[in-house]
Formats: structure tokens, sequence, C-alpha cells
């Protein structure tokens, strides 16, 4: 894969200001900088990353969904279900949940884009509509599954991370060629910075807008099954708010929510940086309400930091 | 003159070209002015700078014998000068009333005082004898007649002297334009000055009292309105420089490439006909909203077509959207590159591979960056476009090189027939003379080509026909053994 050196100055910047953050969390306590930590945050992470980035493809083509953290609950009871109720094995069980998110997705896409509505009203519907259907399929019941699905997130003899995490990163790394190499990337990309021109470019920009939040939706359904997997159950009000942090994620890697704009990659660092911040403060003794305050301070912080950023290349580039 | 309520003198304004240079306007108290001349003549700037909208480079305006020069509109308001636009300003889900005193509603500790606002509206309106219209109405509700004289009120209720009106009878009804004569006779004879731009011939001779004719930002001439003679009119705004031709002629026409048969869409195509065949460049004249960027839009599939048929080679095609009417070999250059066209902050070569990626992409999907940059090289040599590197943004090249990058963008696709609106808008002397040769080029090289364009010297230069479109309709044709700016001219004006 082809980097320009833009590009790779963005990803070292990112890179940058994340080691910053674990040295000086490093500074601040003693434990943090252990083996223990890093595979702690390994851990945690698979979940938010790739929803964060569906997300992003999401965002840079101009849209924004509201719905993944119910949609996950949503794929997470049916998962529960088709195991316990249905004694299904698990990869049948890992199938429907993915199809439920799939569906989810489409859902989202098919009726922004058929009706003309913004997707932020669409999936905002879809985040009730989602939750609901989430209680109903489990009766509003915490289902314990235990040994048969917390398998791919235990940590893997000899590497100290689970497959979840493996599976995360290859998710990364393949929506990065995605965006970047593939026609599907580049409409995105398009539709995201003029869809007016796209359209008058001879090219049908709204195969691509359903297709993209299809994908989202099936990401989310991979989210969770990290997530049951990792609590070993499936629980109805999984997800909570998890949209607000992958849109956190997405926009600290400095993804414009005006669309058009923005990396995979990243974003992939956007989550470390929230995951990070979320053990460091905790192993820090910060309290939750002091947590929530400087997670919310970073992010806008990261978003001035970012439009500054693009304020000077602009500026040096046409001088 | 007796009483004198504005005077211009030497009024200068330049963009990257001069439109007002030296310009020279005087406007009695009660009178009605006209102003007409080509699109481009440079009448919307001076409206603009009048009402000010914005400021003048250079010379001097005096109203009522005070030097004025606003700044903004507010300030050219207080000085009693209020312009009503061709776009009305109407918002459209907000009362009749609270337009008309929309920033200065009456007001009594903060809260709107109804019943006063409701009688000074009532009165507002009366002046303008649209008693009729109830002040609580959502101004959406009315008629764009109606919503005009919503305007009128507003700018007289602000103690107006001096109304500019903009093409007020561009949206209107014959009983409508019949209503506002009376207004404006009636403003008339309070006083009130008015600045009237239009392109309608017959009514300026109804209503004006005198008329200037403006060319290339000067005033040209100055008549008694009911003195001047339609003809002389249009010789004074056409000028009589006559435009070089350059090696448009002499090509054999090939087989009809396109061929369009009573094409209707919406209010501004009503019935367009006409073909175009390999090798040649048609042109459309005709004045801003004629019809002419609707009818491009609509055969290209861009807007809904209401009726009508297009043959591409003699092959009935629907072009539903633009991907049919690109996969039918057509392409669009259109009007307003960076709203339309351009993906202003992405490269060179991606603008350029836009409409061809799947073809630079292995498997139609996996995008071959090298090709992409191989093809955009290629164009760059072939079109002599300038830029540093096939990365560099195409907002930062000139408005010239941008439109040679749209144009690379269709010919990567081979297309057959390419539609340009406005090919020139915003680009300088230089850069225009390549991209006529370069149309002149494709058209050589087989290309059937349509040119819509305000430019008739420019058409001209470069056409091979010369259609005329009037409120939706092809209204005449002219080859270059017949055509004249005045014929063209007259043509365009439906005369």
């Amino acid at each position: 894969m082809k980097l320009t050196s833009g590009n790779r100055a963005e990803f070292l910047g990112m890179l940058a200001i994340w080691v910053g953050l674990v040295l000086l969390f490093g500074l601040l306590t003693d434990h943090f900088l252990t083996l223990r930590t890093f595979a702690t945050l390994a851990n945690r992470i698979p979940a938010l990353a790739v929803v964060a980035v569906g997300m992003t493809f999401v965002v840079i083509a101009g849209g924004i969904d509201l719905s993944v953290g119910s949609v996950l609950g949503l794929c997470g009871a049916v998962l529960g279900s088709a195991l316990m109720d249905f004694h299904l094995p698990l990869s049948a069980a890992i199938f429907l949940a993915l199809a439920a998110g799939l569906i989810a997705g489409t859902v989202n896409g098919l009726v922004s884009v058929c009706f003309g509505i913004p997707s932020f009203i669409v999936t905002l519907g879809m985040l009730e509509i989602a939750r609901g259907l989430a209680y109903l399929t489990t009766q509003s019941q915490t289902k314990y599954i235990g040994s048969a699905v917390e398998g791919l997130s235990s940590p893997l003899a000899g590497l100290g991370v689970s497959s979840s995490f493996l599976i995360a990163v290859l998710v990364v790394a393949a929506g990065q060629v995605v965006l970047t190499r593939t026609v599907f990337g580049r409409y995105l990309v398009g539709i995201g910075t003029n869809e007016a021109a796209v359209r008058l470019a001879g090219i049908n920009p709204r195969p691509p807008k359903i297709a993209v939040f299809a994908l989202l939706g099936m990401m989310t359904g991979l989210a969770a099954v990290f997530y049951t997997s990792r609590l070993g159950s499936s629980d109805p009000n999984a997800g909570a708010g998890l949209e607000l942090s992958a849109i956190a994620a997405v926009v600290i890697g400095g993804t414009t929510l005006a669309g058009g704009r923005g990396s995979i990659v990243n974003t992939f660092f956007g989550v470390l940086i929230i995951a990070t911040l979320e053990a460091g403060l905790a192993q820090i003794g910060a309290s939750d309400p002091v947590k929530r305050v400087v997670t919310g301070t970073v992010i806008v912080a990261a978003v001035i930091l970012d439009a500054w950023r693009h304020h000077l290349t602009r500026r040096s580039r046409s001088h | 003159m007796a009483d004198p309520l504005l005077q211009v003198l030497g009024l200068r304004k330049r963009y990257s070209v001069p439109v007002l240079d030296d310009f020279t306007f005087d406007l009695a108290r009660g009178e009605v002015h006209a102003l007409i001349g080509s699109n481009g003549a440079g009448k919307s700037t001076f409206a603009r700078i009048l009402a000010g909208l914005t400021l003048a480079d250079g010379g001097e305006m005096r109203l009522e014998n005070r030097p004025y020069r606003p700044g903004s509109k507010r300030e050219a308001e207080r000085a009693g000068v209020t312009m009503v636009l061709q776009e009305l300003n109407v918002i459209g889900t907000i009362s009749v009333a609270e337009n008309l005193f929309l920033g200065r509603l009456p007001r009594r500790a903060g809260f709107v005082r109804s019943s006063a606002l409701r009688a000074a509206a009532r009165e507002a309106l009366a002046r303008v004898g649209a008693e009729s219209i109830d002040p609580g109405l959502p101004a959406g509700w009315l008629g764009v007649g109606q919503q005009q004289l919503v305007e009128i009120a507003g700018a007289l209720s602000r103690d107006c002297r001096l109304l500019i009106l903009d093409e007020p009878t561009a949206a209107l009804t014959d009983p409508e334009i019949e209503h506002l004569f009376h207004n404006i006779r009636r403003l008339q004879a309070e006083g009130v000055g008015i600045v009237y731009v239009s392109h309608r011939m017959e009514e300026i001779r109804r209503i004006a009292d005198r008329i200037t004719v403006m060319r290339d930002g000067r005033s040209i001439a100055t008549h008694d309105a009911s003195q001047a003679v339609i003809g002389g009119l249009i010789r004074e705004m056409v000028g009589h420089d006559l435009p070089e031709r350059a090696g448009a002629a002499g090509r054999p026409p090939g087989e009809v490439a396109l061929r369009v048969r009573h094409l209707r869409a919406g209010e501004a195509v009503r019935d367009v006909s006409f073909d175009v065949r390999h090798g040649e460049i048609v042109g459309m004249a005709g004045l801003i909203g004629a019809g002419r960027t609707e009818a491009l839009r609509a055969i290209f599939g861009a807007d809904r077509k209401d009726g009508g048929e297009i043959l591409v080679d003699e092959r009935p095609a629907a072009l539903r959207s633009p991907a049919e009417a690109a996969m039918a070999g057509m392409g669009l250059v259109p009007e307003d590159r960076r709203r339309d066209g351009l993906l202003m902050s992405q490269s060179v070569r991606v603008n350029t591979t836009l409409s061809t990626i799947r073809r630079h992409a292995r498997w139609r999907a996996w995008i071959d960056t090298d090709a992409e940059t191989r093809t955009a090289d290629s164009f760059r040599a072939r079109l002599d476009v300038r830029y540093a590197s096939p990365e560099q943004a195409v907002e930062e090249l000139s408005g010239g090189n941008q439109q040679k990058v749209l144009i690379a963008r269709w010919l990567a696709r081979d297309c057959q027939v390419l539609l340009f609106d406005e090919p020139t808008r915003g680009i300088d002397v230089a850069a225009k003379d390549t991209i006529y040769r370069l149309l002149r080029d494709l058209a050589s090289g087989g290309k059937a080509i349509v040119v819509v364009s305000s430019d008739l010297v420019e058409l001209m230069a470069i056409c091979d026909r010369i259609l005329v479109m009037a409120h939706g309709r092809i209204t005449a044709q002219f080859t270059p053994a017949d055509w004249t700016q005045d014929a063209i001219t007259r043509a365009s004006f439906a005369i």
C-alpha cells in the first residue's frame, strides 16, 4: 500500500498523541506502564473499534448513525437467544447476530436514501426501535451464556491478546484499504465531498450510500459478538451510549462531520486514546464524574487541534 | 435636470475584469429610468452598489446632492434606497406583517405588539393597493406577484425615496404586471425615483420615462422612452465589434449524434427540438432565464423530463439519470464548476478519473493509482492543463485549468456528445482562447458539441450553428451565412 507523505505524517501525529498520553499516565501512576494495562486495553477496545471503523465510513460519506448502541444491544440479544433459547451452535448464532446488524443498517440506509430523510433523524428512530426489539427478544432479561462465547475474548496463549482484538485490528487494516484503494471508498469520499458533482459525473450515489449503512450495521453485529463474549452474557442494555464514544473516536481521529475527509487508522488511534484515557484515569483514582469531564474536554480539544492543523497546512500550501 | 434625486459619475468596479467602467447615470424625483443591456453589461453590479450590497472601486454617487456611498444594505435603506431583488426575499414561514417589518417590529418590553403590527402592515399594503392581502397569512401562501407587492410595500414603509426593481416582471402573469405598473405610476406621483432593470423591451417602453443602454460597464446612450426605437436600442446594446471566426468553418458534418424532439421539463423548458451532428458545434443563445441550462440538465437526465424524445446516434435513449446519459456517451460540463462539477478539495487525479474510476480499477473494484496518474498526465499534455502534480487539489488551480480537468474527465470516458454550460464563465481571456481551440479540436475529432453561452461573440467565434432559446422554446436558428449580433439579440428578446 502506498502512503503519501501527508498521510504518513497524520498517522505519526496521532501515534505521538497516544504515546504522549500513555507516558503521561506512566508518570502519574506507577502501575500504568505494565503489560497488564496494555492487555486490558487490548481486550476492552475491539467492540468500539469495529463500530468506529464503520462509523468513519458513514461520516466520510456525509451521514451519521446514532443507532449503533441500540443495534449492538439487539444483535447481542439475538446472539444470546440463539445460543440459549434455540441452542444453535456458536457459528450459527454469530451469523444471526451479524445478519441482524446488517438488516438494521440496511433499513437505516434505505429509509434515509429513498425518502431523502437526513440519516440523523432515521437513525434516531432506529435507536429507539432497536432497543425496543432488544428488550422484546430477551423479555428484558440478562441471559447468562458463559463459556460458550467467552473464548473469543480470552487472551490467546503466548500472545496475551484475544482473538477479538486480532479481528478488530484486521478490520481496521481492511477498512483503511477499502477506503483508500477501492472504488467503493472513492465513491464515499466523493459523495461526502460533493454529492451533486458525483451524480453529474454519471455515478448513481444511492447504492454506496445505502451500502455504507449496511456495512456499519454488520460491524455493529460483530461488535455485539465481541461485547457479549467479554461479558459472558447477553444484556439488552448493552451498548447504551456507544454511538457517542464511536463518534468521538471518529472526530478525534480527524474525520470531519461535514464528510469527504477521514482516515480509518486515525479513528483507531481515536479509539485507543479514549480507552487509554478511561483506563488511566481509573488507575489514578479519578471519580466517574471527573473522568467524564476530562474525556469531554479531550474530544473538543482534539477537534480544535485538528481544525487548526488543517488551517495551517492549507495556508502553507497556498504560499 | 429639474429635480435631481441621484447622480452617478464615473463609477468603477472590477472583479477579475472591469464590470463597471466610468459609468454615468442620473435619476430625477418621480422618474422611472430603465437600464437595459446584454447579460454581463454591468446592470446588476450597479444595482447592487446602489443598494449597498457591494462597494464601488471608484467614482462618485450623490443622493439628493449629498455624497452617497452605502457600506451595507441597512445604510442604503436608511438613506432611502431599497432594492427589490429578482429572487424574492420574502420568508415564507412567517406572516406577511412580520415580513414587512422584520428587524423593526413594534415592541413593548421585548414583546411584539401584534395589534400595532397588523395596523401598520395594513397601512403599508394599502399604499401599494394590496388591501386584499391579509397581513396575518404566512407569506409563503401568497403568489409570486403578491409577494413582490409585499416587498415593495416593505420598501415604501421604510420611507423609500429610490426604489430599484431588478427584472420585476420575470415571474409575473399579465394581470400582475398591470397591477405592478399601476403601483409604479402611483409611486412616481409620490415623487419616488425608480431604477428599472429589465430585459423586456415592450414593457420598458411602456413604463419608463428614460432608457439608458449599458454595454461593457459603460452607459452607451440615454433616450427618452417616447422616442426610442427598439432596433436602435439593440444595436447599441450589441456594439459593432464583430467576432473573429477562426477555423470553425470547413468541417464536413457527420451523422446526427444527438436528436432532441419536443423536450419538456418543468416551467423552464416548454418545447425544445434540435439536432447535433458529429463534428459540429451548436451554440445556444438566449437571455438568462430562457431555459437553456434547464434544457441541458434535462437532456442529461440531471432533472426530470416531462415529455419529449431523445435519440443518441439515432437510438432512443431514456436518459433518466446522469448515469444513464454517461452510459449513452454523453458528458455535461456544468455552469457552476464548484457546485456541480468538481470535488474541490480532492486532487486533479481523483477529479479526472471520477467518471471512469471502474476502468482504472482491477476487477472493477481495486483502484490502480498508477493508471489514474497516467490518465491525468496524458490529458495534462493534450489539453495543456497547468498543475504542479496530479496530487494537487483542484481548488488550487485557476478557473481555466479547473475547466480543463472537468473536460478531461469526460474525454477519459470517450464521450461522443458533450454539453457545455457557460464553458468560459469566470475564466480569464487567455484561458478562454485555449478553451475555444480545445472545443474546435474536439469537434474536428468527431465529437458533437452543444455550447450554452451568454457571450454572443464567443458563440459566433466557435459555433457552426446558433440556436436561440426564449421562454423555454427554440425560437430561431442561425448559420454563419445569416447571423449577426443584431439578429441573434433580437431573437433572444423574442421580438
